[in-house]
């Protein structure tokens, strides 16, 4: 039996709300408010990224998807829907299949989580220092993720012409 | 002699020149510099011609040779065989620069006048520029392929010039038979080029021709069907010579060809590209002698064959173009039996000889018979005899220069025709009495159908006087008639045989005063007989010549049904039983399984585009179950 | 650390087939979008616990969920962009009406 820790509940808690969020983000009717209980599914997300001692990616979690993703998506909510909209209920045809598919697919991602055993690797708690992080981010050899960075650099200055471009007014 | 590339470069820059910027030429510009380059391009050739002939680096003991001046190997198809470009010397291709850019100037000077003001005047030239640039670069082509490609394109400017009046259905309808006769023909002058280099491992006419005949002596063992490879390769060239040249059976192109304006046909139809085909078996000449002898006396009858028919033919016609493009046909065939009866060398190759100057000669009266004609219609709108008649007191110029010509092509001394025909006459009797007498016969109709037409153009009275008063050319129209009348006069008296004969040698020509007896007694007969006939008489409609045989007279009218035939032959038998199953095999068959095909491919593609809903969210789902049963599949096997 | 990684993994996996149910039953593109976003958190998470409980000296996993992160951010705004400009055509974001382009 396992002692309980505080850090058991702490992820417990996290688990839950993950859990319970994700839920009520995919069967809400009222989509402001499935925009809200992501936001509260990307905070535990983070927290568990903290939880794990990965305090930069933790805080990119929070500032970009907390911070900027969701704002997006509140603006072209209220943009294209009036506040108090409801959603009509999904039909039972599309329900049913989409249940039967999620949940055998998450009974199987369970069996093989269950049958699988991981090799037992000692738990390092280290934050990997921002320098060795902007090295390998800017690095040119072994371990290095210059060109992946330069695509993404490309690739977001050609989604800020696209969004703009498409978004535009005629 | 570097600077002949330039008798090929100035046409087609012109070609181009005017061709591209006809739109831009305003008025007669077009046609001034058009003339103009052309004066230089003759300028050009008559200094190459006159250097050939009189510098001694051309002769070697008294031998002219062949000199190739340019030759760039252009195709390397094999070790030996390559097509070329280039540029060959040698009398005949230096006697047709002369010819090619004499007439070919006379028709720029003359259709300033005639083409004046006509729609297309700028297109005009640039196709007589195409022309004249295809036609000296057929003559002076180093190898036979170099031949054949510009003999296709002379036939390709010939059928633009003949359908210059492309809103005139005739006119479309004639360059068409043009293009496809000539070219049926050429189907077989290509198979007869490849048949040749196949066994002579060579285009190269410097090869082929070379003395001895070494080039086909692997053909000499291969027969087939009971000739030689070479005999069938030369006569199959001899079609491809046939065709341009309008011999029967494949003359039909030619009359027709006469929709063209006047001018064109004085040039192409008359003087230059319908002696191609002469130009061509003397080309080869050397060859034919050495490799295929047999095959040259079949070339003569041939020739005297086609002669004796278009003369005939021509004795009948009432179109005055029609007449001289049947007469055209019938001196064709007398330069072909000229080189058919040849032999090689010294007198026997007299034939030879004599026929490159009735080429000669013929190139310039006849062009001049075809720009008088075209003073004439002119001056009446009209092409038919009927409408003409009494003119030499309208128009003294054309009267005069045509009396020449017809007194020329009739053979009467001291004009030009007469000395090239005897000689062909003498060349005939050596070959054989019967020929002999043959052409001699031909010459008198040739005298007789020429002064039909000199008569009912100048002295009878028209029946059909609804045209104004007709008057005399303009200068630039008469002029040219004045110079090719002169050369008419004394072009007799150039001792071709010092310059052009089949070995290269000097050949001191000699006239047979038996043989020239005869054929001017033959000749002034038959003008007396015309005289008679024609000179006073009032044409009544349906004239016909030969009072008691109303139904031969109707055949050689209809051109004894040639054409019927050639239309009976395509459209009832070839169209009937062969393009039609045809047509239906491709129609039901071919495009029957191509469009089960498409309707089977459609009618699939029916059955399964409801799989492609738009539902961007059935697609996930599909996507998502597909993984899961492949996850399940893996773990399970 | 005692928590086993399975079950971070777990709530990883409820997490994303969340995801995918939101994203099969949605009418509102919007709201697939933010089911979307689900799932790519889900993967996230699945990243940064294997790098953390099997390679800890590695940052794989680091990086992935960071480009991740990244292409997330684009990937939002342009499919934001896109809906804006259909809200803008056809007055609603409803995914059965966007099927102008099947065949």
């Amino acid at each position: 039996m396992i002692e309980l820790k505080a850090i058991h509940v702490v992820f417990a808690v996290l688990a839950l709300i993950i859990v319970v969020f994700s839920i009520m983000t995919v069967t809400t009717r009222r989509i402001l408010r499935a925009a809200t209980y992501l936001l509260f599914v990307l905070f535990a997300v983070a927290a568990l990224f903290f939880q794990l001692d990965y305090q930069f990616l933790g805080a990119v979690q929070l500032t970009i998807y907390a911070g900027g993703i969701i704002v997006l998506y509140v603006f072209s909510i209220l943009l294209t829907h009036g506040v108090g909209d409801k959603q009509d209920l999904p039909e039972k045809k599309k329900v049913i299949p989409a249940l039967v598919a999620s949940l055998g697919g998450l009974a199987l991602a369970g069996y093989m989580l269950y049958q699988e055993t991981f090799p037992a690797v000692p738990y390092d708690a280290t934050d990997p220092d921002m320098k060795v992080v902007g090295a390998a981010l800017m690095g040119l050899g072994e371990g290095g993720y210059i060109f992946p960075f330069e695509v993404i650099s490309v690739f977001l200055l050609a989604c800020i012409i696209g969004g703009i471009l498409i978004a535009r007014k005629r | 002699m570097e600077y002949s590339i330039f008798v090929l470069l100035l046409p087609m820059i012109m070609f181009l020149f005017i061709g591209l910027l006809q739109g831009k030429l305003k008025g007669q510009s077009a046609g001034i510099i058009g003339t103009i380059s052309m004066s230089l391009t003759t300028i050009i050739a008559y200094a190459v011609a006159f250097d050939y002939f009189f510098s001694p680096e051309s002769k070697i003991d008294g031998i002219y040779q062949k000199i190739v001046e340019y030759n760039w190997v252009w195709l390397q198809l094999t070790e030996n065989l390559h097509i070329d470009l280039g540029i060959l010397l040698d009398p005949i291709s230096c006697m047709m620069l002369v010819v090619i850019t004499t007439v070919s100037l006379m028709v720029h000077i003359y259709s300033l006048g005639y083409m004046h003001g006509e729609r297309g005047f700028a297109r005009y030239y640039a196709f007589l520029s195409l022309f004249s640039f295809s036609m000296l670069g057929l003559v002076v082509a180093t190898n036979i392929f170099q031949m054949y490609i510009f003999w296709e394109l002379v036939g390709v400017s010939s059928y633009l010039l003949i359908g210059f009046y492309y809103t005139k259905p005739a006119a479309i309808a004639a360059s068409k038979k043009a293009f496809i006769v000539t070219r049926f023909a050429d189907l077989g002058f290509l198979i007869g080029i490849l048949v040749l280099s196949f066994y002579a491992q060579s285009f190269s006419f410097t090869d082929l021709t070379a003395p001895g005949g070494v080039a086909l002596s692997s053909a000499a063992g291969v027969s087939f069907l009971g000739a030689s490879a070479a005999a069938w390769g030369l006569s199959l060239i001899f079609v491809g010579g046939a065709g341009k040249s309008a011999m029967f059976p494949l003359h039909i192109w030619l009359p027709d060809a006469m929709e063209g304006p006047t001018p064109v046909s004085a040039l192409i139809h008359a003087a230059t590209m319908v002696v191609a085909g002469v130009y061509l078996v003397a080309r080869m000449f050397p060859l034919y002698i050495d490799a295929a002898p047999e095959v040259l006396p079949g070339i003569a009858y041939v020739g005297a064959f086609t002669s004796l028919f278009a003369a005939v033919i021509a004795c009948f016609q009432s179109d005055i173009k029609r007449v001289l493009a049947f007469s055209t046909i019938s001196q064709i065939g007398f330069m072909i039996v000229a080189l058919g009866v040849s032999g090689m060398g010294g007198h026997d190759g007299l034939g030879y000889m004599a026929g490159m100057w009735h080429l000669f000669t013929h190139a310039m009266f006849k062009a001049l018979l075809f720009l008088g004609a075209g003073a004439v219609i002119h001056a009446v709108h009209s092409n038919e005899m009927s409408a003409m008649g009494g003119l030499r007191k309208y128009m003294p110029v054309t009267h005069i220069t045509f009396l020449i010509a017809c007194l020329a092509i009739a053979g009467i001394p001291p004009f030009s025709g007469f000395f090239s025909k005897d000689e062909i006459l003498s060349a005939c009797l050596e070959f054989s009495p019967v020929m002999f007498a043959l052409m001699a016969g031909i010459a008198g109709l040739t005298a007789f159908y020429m002064f039909r037409l000199y008569y009912r153009i100048f002295w009878s009275t028209p029946t059909d006087v609804s045209h104004h008063t007709p008057h005399e050319a303009p200068a630039v129209m008469y002029l040219p008639l004045i110079f090719l009348a002169a050369v008419t006069l004394v072009a007799g008296f150039i001792p071709f045989g010092d310059f052009v004969t089949s070995d290269g040698a000097v050949y001191h020509i000699h006239i047979n005063w038996t043989v020239a007896t005869i054929s001017i007694v033959v000749a002034v007969v038959a003008i007396a007989i015309a005289t008679v006939k024609y000179m006073k008489e009032k044409s009544k409609a349906p004239e016909n010549p030969l009072n008691n045989v109303g139904a031969f007279y109707r055949a050689a009218y209809r051109r004894f049904y040639i054409d019927e035939v050639y239309m009976f032959v395509t459209h009832k038998i070839i169209f009937a039983y062969i393009s039609r199953p045809i047509k239906w095999f491709d129609r039901h068959v071919v495009d029957g399984f191509m469009n089960f095909l498409a309707w089977g491919a459609n009618a699939l593609s029916g059955l399964i585009k409801g799989f492609q809903s738009g539902q961007v969210q059935q697609y996930a789902y599909v996507f998502v179950l597909g993984v899961i049963i492949l996850i399940v599949i893996a773990l399970a096997l | 650390m005692d928590i086993p990684m399975q079950c971070y993994l777990l709530v990883a996996a409820v997490m994303f087939f969340c995801g995918i149910y939101g994203f099969i039953t949605r009418h509102n593109v919007l709201a697939m979008l933010i089911s979307l976003e689900l799932i790519l958190n889900a993967v996230n998470i699945n990243f940064v616990v294997f790098n953390r409980f099997l390679y800890p000296e590695a940052l794989e996993g680091y990086f992935f969920t960071l480009f991740s992160i990244g292409v997330a951010a684009g990937e939002t705004a342009v499919a934001i962009a896109i809906i804006i400009n259909i809200y803008r055509n056809i007055k609603n974001i409803k995914v059965e009406n966007l099927d102008n382009m099947k065949f």
